[in-house]
């Protein structure tokens, strides 16, 4: 241990050793990896989707996948009821569930955070009020309440994105103030009020930074809650609108045809499991690299 | 014209059985330039005393005072931002765990710019290079290598040298080190002492020195306070002090500390220092003094800015006057 304090350059910095942390974790690299191709996908959507995903192609109707016996090349994975290429709807599809994530997740971070921040930095009534509120948005089951809220604001994809937030409020918000809570009691945040620190200096760089460890690893896995949610308030007819090519609306439009065509809701079906997957692999893996105490999974 | 002014500090923390007293009617003057130690057991009030009259006092704590002033201001009175603005420029802090008082996200050379860009600006290019020179002044070898460091890269003794140097930054008039080498190695403690005693003698300001190790800071201070369970039990030059204390509870730390063991055992205090909710309502240390009589079992004695006790010694080290 003396070496290290002695050569201090041979240190890595933090990003890389949290680089070394994170990529020995093979299920998280290969989490990581799913994630930049999906993010990939969804930019160069336009380039690789075969067809527009509303276009309508009425001579075939409910086409199997390409390689099956009466399936069509010109459509790989088939056709749904009204001829719309599938393939190219899931690829379409893609930058939705991005948005949806990013959304959700920004926007629930930064009002859960700042609620946690106030909540723990100025304790009393304000911690009071914060905290009971996060207790009854707690107390409904997620899913209700995101219903109860797109019922309020009327279906569609941005009022489905705000019911997803609001239900992710509580987790950061608590998460937020539980990691102040445990800061502010250090000696380092003592020493800072010595310097003179004022209370939004104390709370945005002296404290925040130090409580930014669990709230990446939420936020990662929030993702994946965020695109879970937005799919089930799209299979409910609560999200996005036909004709978007949203996958839990896709899923939703396919129902009936379950025993006829296989493939219009398994697709979809499998790239919400795949999305969601790989997000909570990255966020286990970016938890065991963030988080030294833990260490890297074991296997009994 | 005294530095620092500390009338009459009471704090009191809330208790289901009332206020609970953590200090008591303590007095404390610093000159300017002048080192005074503050010596006590823990939970003597030593650091919480300090903490209040820097105005950091936990948010649950009742703090009253008859004055509290610093370099003629009324801290009493002062607004909370100009408060703000002295603490940390004219009186700065040094803490006791180096380690933890570094923030572990950012590399000291910032955190020592930050104490400057907080203050007094500058440009950061002049901000770097007083960093290099204050580093060098704390006696950090290769500068510009720590530079980038994190604390959880350097050592304890590193990181107290770290912390002094943040703390001297802005030259302020008033250095307060709360038991700063009691987390470090022996040898480690001795360069630290030696390092603040330089700085104090050379940018002339004073330092209050809070120690539960009397002779430590009886090696650096020219005056020395005691304090026991929240309240001043003796005060004088550090010297006279130390060779011939008139308190028994000073008397008692003296010969509590490892050199002064006179045998294979160590002169322990019995006892502990009594909680806020159990002191005695006479005299406070009277329940572990060996020169108890009846008389301390009744009266609480009186502080005379020198001493608190109904028989203090004398230079024999036995009680001058027995009471009647």
């Amino acid at each position: 241990m003396a070496d290290i304090a002695a050569t201090p350059d041979l240190a890595a910095s933090p990003v890389r050793e949290l680089w070394r942390a994170f990529a020995a974790n093979r299920a998280a690299l290969a989490g990581a990896a799913i994630i930049l191709l999906i993010l990939l996908v969804a930019l160069a959507a336009p380039l690789l989707a075969p067809h527009s995903p509303l276009l309508q192609d009425r001579a075939l109707l409910l086409a199997p996948p390409g390689w099956t016996a009466d399936g069509s090349a010109a459509h790989p994975l088939g056709t749904d009821d009204i001829g719309r290429d599938l393939l190219s709807r899931l690829i379409y599809g893609t930058r939705l569930s991005m948005l949806i994530g990013f959304m959700v997740v920004s926007l629930s971070l930064v009002i859960g955070v700042t609620l946690g921040l106030l909540s723990g930095f100025f304790g009393g009534l304000v911690d009071f009020l914060v905290m009971r509120a996060m207790d009854v948005i707690l107390a409904l089951p997620p899913l209700l309440l995101a219903i109860v809220v797109v019922a309020m604001l009327g279906p569609g994809l941005v009022e489905a994105m705000l019911a997803v937030s609001f239900v992710a409020l509580p987790n950061l918000a608590r998460l937020t103030r539980a990691a102040v809570l445990t800061e502010l009691g250090k000696d380092y945040v003592t020493a800072s009020r010595v310097a003179g620190a004022g209370a939004l200096r104390l709370m945005l760089s002296t404290v925040l930074p130090n409580c930014l460890a669990p709230i990446i690893v939420t936020a990662t896995m929030g993702f994946s809650d965020a695109i879970l949610n937005a799919a089930a308030l799209g299979f409910l007819g609560l999200g996005a609108q036909p004709p978007v090519p949203e996958w839990g609306s896709m899923l939703a439009d396919s129902q009936s045809l379950i025993q006829r065509a296989w493939w219009v809701v398994t697709f979809p079906g499998l790239a919400i499991l795949v999305t969601v997957l790989a997000f909570n692999l990255m966020g286990d893996g970016l938890r065991d690299a963030l988080d030294p105490k833990l260490g890297p999974p074991t296997r009994p | 014209m005294s530095l620092l002014e500390i009338r009459n500090l009471s704090i009191a923390f809330p208790s289901p059985r009332g206020w609970m007293p953590a200090v008591e009617g303590l007095d404390l003057t610093l000159a300017e330039g002048e080192v005074l130690g503050l010596v006590g057991e823990s939970g003597s009030g030593k650091s919480l005393s300090v903490l209040a009259a820097m105005g950091l006092a936990p948010r649950t704590a009742r703090v009253s005072a008859d004055a509290l002033r610093f370099a003629g201001q009324d801290l009493l009175t002062l607004p909370q931002a100009a408060r703000r603005r002295l603490s940390g420029k004219e009186m700065a802090m040094v803490f006791q765990e180096p380690t933890a008082s570094l923030n572990p996200c950012f590399t000291v050379g910032f955190q020592i710019a930050e104490a400057i860009q907080a203050h007094e600006g500058g440009s950061s290019g002049e901000r770097r290079r007083r960093v290099l020179d204050l580093m060098r002044q704390v006696g950090l070898d290769e500068p510009e290598r720590r530079f980038d460091c994190y604390p959880h890269q350097l050592s304890g003794g590193m990181n107290q040298r770290v912390m002094i140097a943040m703390a001297i930054a802005c030259r302020p008039k008033l250095l307060i080190a709360d038991e700063p080498t009691s987390s470090l190695d022996t040898t480690i403690q001795a360069q630290i002492l030696a390092l603040l005693a330089e700085l104090q003698r050379r940018h002339g300001m004073a330092l209050l020195l809070i120690s539960h190790d009397i002779e430590l800071v009886a090696s650096i201070a020219g005056r020395i306070q005691v304090l026991y369970a929240g309240q001043s039990m003796e005060e004088g030059p550090a010297a006279a002090l130390v060779a011939a204390p008139r308190h028994p509870y000073t008397q008692a730390l003296l010969a509590a500390l490892p050199e002064r063991a006179a045998g294979s055992r160590l002169n322990a205090i019995p006892g502990a220092v009594p909680s806020p909710g159990e002191r005695p309502t006479a005299c406070l240390f009277q329940p572990r003094c060996r020169f108890a009589v009846a008389a301390c079992r009744s009266v609480r004695p009186g502080y005379d800015g020198a001493v608190r006790c109904l028989t203090p010694l004398d230079a024999s080290g036995r009680p001058r006057a027995r009471m009647p």
